[in-house]
């Protein structure tokens, strides 16, 4: 977490200075469910098969198919809406979208209008404006050098992606700084991850987000002309291209001009935007109720269905680790909100052999040593270190079998080559050494080479210890408990 | 059994001698196959009711000769069927040319029903494009001739599904009714035709219209063909979200008499614009319901007469929407050497679409537009609703409604083309029914200047089985004679 999640919305945006413009945002993210068929077709979804296998007359738009709801994904967008805390619509309508795209089979997308299935919430800081239900478009493969359908050679239709059940989650735009976007955004995939209904993986556009952009002077109420950003494909990307906008709308603004309403690409290439369609270009979608589907009643045994499905959220896994296991808020928080270390760290948390032992050392073990070593973002599970082993760890290190400074050695050997803490402890020879005569010798022979420092200690100087510990630990190959050595040096040297 | 004794066989008595052994049903469909494949090849001088003729029996037909045809309830019958209905492999075009040659990977559901029933394919009928239109004078495949005069219209848009019945082609045929389509070419045409019951017959398949108000339904030489046909249509089908369980199963008319049974006269569809012919042969039709012991009584339906504006708002609206899909990316026709993806789209809508089409698209897209909705889309509901409370109203009072089904006897070939609103007029008894989603029969009632004049009969949802008896009855003291159109 950085320390802009936390940012209020008094703050002023990208650190500029009080008194200047504030930025407002807010999202359109799009979820793709991971029911087991499409939307509104049999089909199974697809997984990188081969172009135009997992299509049928409903897919592909065909004269005379007609959709179907799927159930599943009606049960995934309540089971949203529960984890939002939003009002289920006890009767939500489809609607017809229409557009003419080569990625729109039908000429229209079925989606939700003015009656969607979940209406307002809140995740965190941010208030939820809606949660709807769509299908999603098929994919455009452009042929040729840009990439994009301007100056393509040809473009070719892939239908296997077209009808993947998607639900939409618009935000209020509560939101004030790309940081504060992209970490609400992870909070939210976590969310979703943790429901089980979505891979909520960007890069294979699993979740996407768009990004609602405005400015207007700080603390205003009322809001400016906004940018819809379409698209970024990362955190990264999002960061990025929120930034930009805000840049290009505050140079816009303080160089005397107004900020047009249109629809704007972001290029994480260049770093450029581009207008995709202006106000006047936008589309007429023509909504009207899709007359080949019923309203969707939800009527209770489904949301009853949808409530047992529900696994523990993060805010509520936070507090828990907060109040029942006895964490401080930050790690409470870090755990909850990557949700792959919270179940990491309560895997270790069960193996602890000792119940009264403190569970933020562990924590901070986990935190800390362990995902310093495995490079942010990695899921500890999928490492060589076993719940189990880092438990024993740091048992060992809490009964002073182990230095901490011999416990960091043992955890990079788990790292490397996995296995038990104890034996690796019994194989390096890792074991603390007892306070007995020879760490006292060590020490004794410590003051003898630093008589500077000893002096200096002596004479009231508490920081000159450091070259003495460090030739106490060179010695002992860092098995000595620092504690125990400490008060050696202050004994001999009768303070 | 000679090929004009099976020509006077209707498709029940046909399906009753298959099961007796009497009859085979390839016999049956060689009959009828060599008359429509004669019509198919005559072009312009015959009536032009086929868009597609099987060339032989299908092989269940030629190979189950003996019990296997007549175990099954269609019993080998041969069926014609609509062009807009999928069928696999065989070409189903709508009557357009956007769609010219297209071949479904897949067959209509109310089609596979009736196959397994056993009916067998026999030709695929000519119809005006999309269904839009009520003379079929709008099928790229040209005009459909009425058998009882050949300078004049059959009706649409089932227009060839009306005249191959009537005209002896086909035993049997299935049609569509958005607004009449099925209703008002069979009462031109001198037979029976029913819409049912909004969701009775599943949909998936029906190259779509207006999806609100599509419904299939059988065109049949006499009530009893069509309940046979109806029953072994209806039921839900899980591929069509909006159709319906039929809450019970669909019987076969035996009634007689009439007695007990009271029925509704609208003022508002029995008076002004209706052709004088016509009124008088309806009024004849009343006294012979009298005759059998009917009550006959008025009846208000005050919101009917918007019905056609609001048809006219609602079908275009669902259409420019359900034809959006023909854009020449996929499917069907695509307009050649494109300049860019816009000018694709333009020409190949432009140049796939005929200009009744193109009409009820633009009428359409512009009542769906951003700032029109409500007052047009939304307002048009509105009225359907009311006029659906009319009915709920007038069936709490009577048991049926009768008026004539067409204002008009069948008119001249080309006589409406200039004048839309005039064609669309052809539908102002039958639109209200439509939008009310309930059921209603055409059947013949008698001649005006030698042309048919059809009786349509109407009843609350899913009264399918009253509503036939009660035609079956009425049916049987009218005694239209059709035969003179089977030559």
């Amino acid at each position: 977490m950085s320390d802009t999640a936390n940012a209020s919305s008094t703050e002023t945006p990208a650190g500029g200075p009080p008194g200047a413009l504030e930025a407002v945002i807010g999202l359109e993210i799009h979820v793709q469910l991971a029911t087991r068929t499409k939307m509104f077709c049999g089909c199974e979804l697809s997984f990188g098969e081969p172009p135009n296998t997992r299509t049928c007359p409903v897919c592909l738009g065909l004269p005379g198919s007609l959709p179907v709801a799927n159930a599943r994904a009606v049960h995934f967008g309540l089971m949203i809406g529960l984890a939002l805390g939003s009002e289920l619509a006890p009767r939500s309508i489809f609607h017809r979208k229409n557009y003419f795209y080569p990625d729109l089979p039908k000429g229209y997308q079925i989606s939700q209008y003015d009656e969607p299935l979940c209406l307002g919430g809140s995740l965190g800081e941010v208030r939820i404006h809606r949660v709807h239900l769509e299908e999603d478009a098929a994919k455009l493969i452009h042929v040729g050098a840009s990439g994009r359908i301007h100056g393509s050679d040809a473009s070719i239709v892939d239908f296997n992606r077209g009808g993947t059940p998607l639900a939409e989650i618009v935000t209020e735009p509560d939101l004030r700084t790309p940081e504060q976007a992209s970490e609400w955004l992870r909070l939210l995939r976590t969310t979703l991850r943790q429901l089980g209904v979505s891979d909520v993986n960007m890069e294979e556009g699993s979740l996407r987000c768009d990004a609602n952009i405005s400015l207007r002077p700080a603390g205003a109420s009322e809001l400016g002309v906004k940018t819809e950003l379409k698209n970024m494909n990362s955190f990264r990307f999002i960061e990025r291209g929120i930034r930009a906008e805000i840049a290009r709308q505050e140079k816009l603004i303080l160089g005397g001009g107004t900020v047009v309403q249109e629809t704007l690409h972001f290029d994480p290439g260049s770093g450029a935007i581009t207008s995709l369609r202006s106000k006047e270009e936008a589309h007429d979608y023509r909504y009207f109720p899709e007359p080949d589907l019923l309203p969707v009643r939800i009527e209770q045994a489904m949301i009853d269905a949808a409530s047992a499905d529900m696994t523990e959220l993060p805010a509520a896994r936070a507090e828990r680790l907060r109040v029942e296991v006895g964490l401080s808020a930050e790690s409470a928080r870090l755990l909850a909100f990557r949700g792959e270390l919270g179940d990491y760290f309560e895997a270790a948390l069960a193996a602890t052999a000792d119940p009264a032992a403190p569970a933020q050392v562990l924590a901070n073990w986990v935190t800390g040593e362990l995902v310093s070593r495995l490079g942010e973002g990695e899921d500890p599970a999928s490492s060589r270190v076993r719940p189990e082993a880092i438990s024993a760890l740091v048992g060992l290190v809490a009964e002073k079998h182990v230095s901490v400074g011999a416990g960091r050695q043992v955890l990079d050997r788990l790292v490397a080559d996995g296995g038990d803490p104890e034996a690796i402890v019994a194989a390096e020879g890792l074991a603390a050494m007892d306070g007995g005569d020879e760490l006292a010798g060590i020490v004794a022979a410590a003051l003898e080479a630093n008589a500077d420092a000893a002096t200096r200690v002596r004479e009231g100087n508490p920081k000159a210890v450091g070259p003495i510990v460090g030739y106490v630990m060179r010695e002992t190959k860092g098995r000595a408990d620092g504690t125990e050595v400490s008060r050696l040096i202050h004994e001999q040297l009768g303070i | 059994m000679s090929a004009t004794d099976i020509l006077e066989l209707t498709a029940s008595a046909a399906a009753a001698e298959i099961a007796a052994g009497s009859l085979s049903a390839a016999e049956l469909f060689d009959v009828y196959q060599e008359r429509a494949a004669a019509d198919r090849a005559a072009g312009d001088h015959g009536l032009n009711c086929f868009t597609w003729v099987a060339e032989s029996a299908p092989e269940a037909v030629v190979a189950d000769k003996t019990a296997g045809n007549g175990a099954r309830p269609l019993a080998g019958v041969p069926l014609a069927v609509k062009d807009l209905f999928c069928t696999e492999g065989v070409p189903s075009q709508s009557g357009s040319r956007i769609l010219e040659g297209y071949l479904p990977p897949y067959t209509a559901s109310a089609v596979s029903r009736l196959s397994a029933a056993g009916a067998s394919l026999l030709a695929k009928t000519n119809q005006d494009e999309f269904a839009m239109g009520s003379s079929n004078e709008n099928s790229a495949y040209g005009p459909v001739r009425n058998p009882w005069d050949r300078s004049r219209v059959p009706g649409g848009s089932s227009g060839g599904s009306a005249a191959a019945v009537a005209a002896g082609l086909a035993p049997w045929a299935l049609g569509t009714d958005t607004g009449g389509s099925i209703r008002q070419p069979a009462a031109l045409c001198g037979i029976v035709g029913l819409k049912p019951t909004y969701g009775a017959v599943s949909r998936y398949g029906m190259i779509a219209f207006a999806s609100s108000l599509d419904q299939a339904g059988p065109l049949t030489r006499d009530v009893g063909d069509a309940a046979l046909l109806l029953r072994e249509m209806v039921g839900r089908d899980e591929r069509d979200a909006t159709s319906l369980q039929f809450p019970h199963p669909i019987e076969l008319p035996t009634a007689e008499r009439l007695d007990g049974v009271t029925f509704g006269v609208p003022e508002e569809l029995t008076g002004e614009g209706i052709e004088a012919g016509v009124l008088e042969s309806f009024h004849a039709a009343l006294d012979r319901a009298r005759d059998l012991g009917a009550q006959v009584r008025e009846v208000h339906l005050a919101h009917a007469p918007h019905a056609l504006s609001a048809y006219y708002v609602i079908a275009p609206a669902e259409a420019s929407s359900n034809l959006a899909r023909f854009d020449g990316v996929r499917y069907g026709y695509r307009a050649e050497e494109p300049r860019d993806l816009l000018d694709m789209y333009t020409r190949t809508r432009h140049d796939g679409f005929g200009a009744e089409v193109r009409r009820r698209i633009m009428l359409g897209t512009y009542a769906l537009s951003s700032g029109y909705y409500d007052a047009y889309y939304g307002r048009a509901q509105r009225v359907r609703t009311k006029i659906s409370e009319d009915f709920r109203t007038a069936f709490a009072a009577v048991d049926f409604i009768l008026t004539p089904t067409a204002p008009t006897v069948a008119f001249g070939l080309g006589e409406k083309t200039g004048d839309p609103l005039s064609m669309y007029l052809s539908d102002y008894c039958t639109v209200p029914m439509s939008l009310a989603g309930i059921p209603a029969i055409s059947i013949p009632c008698g001649l005006s200047r030698g042309l048919p004049v059809g009786l349509q009969v109407a009843g609350s949802a899913f009264s399918e089985n009253r509503l036939l008896d009660v035609a079956h009855a009425l049916e049987g003291a009218l005694a239209f004679d059709g035969s003179p159109a089977r030559v």
